[in-house]
């Protein structure tokens, strides 16, 4: 299996309840697959969007990304800098 | 070394001071300030901070990359800040101003397109949104598909 933490920011971080979380996976999963896993295992976070914004690392990334055991996940409302 | 995310009120004139000097004859300032849109009365903005700082460094990279005279800074502001008052400041200074206007344009829209910064605007009548700049809004909250 495969540990990642999770991180929710902004309006995603009231909806799941909590800032941060961690989630095991597959090996070989993809970020989509943790944000599903998130939304099953989370009560409040089975109302963030199936496909959220998402970093991986501290960069943007498509769903289809794979994680490594250690990353870090974040879910994005989107974005209103400036 | 300035921070790029700050908590306290934006000195322009601080940034100035760190960018210009004699070769740089075009200097080109843009702040964002809070407006008083509809009963706003301050927005609180918050941010995943380690990423904000990571991709502004990524985008500064990119502007020297593609603008190799212009030399640009940025402070975006985060808490609570009352309308009126600035949430972010970029300065680009350049031989000529061609290069200072295009960097200072090229920041601030990469800004919006990238920076993992979040608003929520708080009403004078105690209530209180989240901004959605796709503009999608439902009853008691914002949408994101």
């Amino acid at each position: 299996m495969t540990k990642v933490t999770v991180r929710f920011f902004a309006r995603y971080a009231e909806l799941a309840g909590c800032q941060t979380t961690s989630v095991a996976v597959p090996a070989g999963a993809t970020v989509g697959d943790v944000v599903r896993r998130v939304r099953e295992m989370v009560p409040g976070a089975a109302s963030l969007p199936n496909r959220p914004l998402a970093a991986l690392n501290l960069r943007q990334v498509k769903l289809d990304t794979r994680v490594s055991d250690g990353d870090e996940v974040a879910l994005l409302p989107p974005l209103s800098g400036g | 070394m300035m921070n790029t995310l700050t908590r306290a009120r934006i000195s322009v004139e601080s940034l100035l001071g760190q960018i210009q000097s004699p070769e740089r004859g075009g200097t080109c300032v843009f702040v964002g300030t809070v407006r008083n849109d509809d009963g706003v009365a301050a927005i609180e903005y918050s941010a995943y901070d380690e990423m904000a700082v990571a991709e502004i460094d990524r985008m500064l990279e990119e502007a020297q990359a593609r603008f190799p005279t212009a030399r640009v800074i940025l402070q975006h502001r985060l808490g609570l800040i009352p309308v009126g008052e600035a949430s972010i400041a970029i300065v680009a200074a350049a031989p000529h101003r061609d290069e200072a206007f295009a960097a200072c344009r090229y920041v601030i829209e990469e800004v919006k397109k990238r920076l993992p910064i979040w608003k929520k605007e708080m009403h004078a009548d105690g209530t209180s949104t989240w901004v959605d700049p796709s503009g999608k809004q439902i009853a008691g909250g914002l949408r994101d598909t």
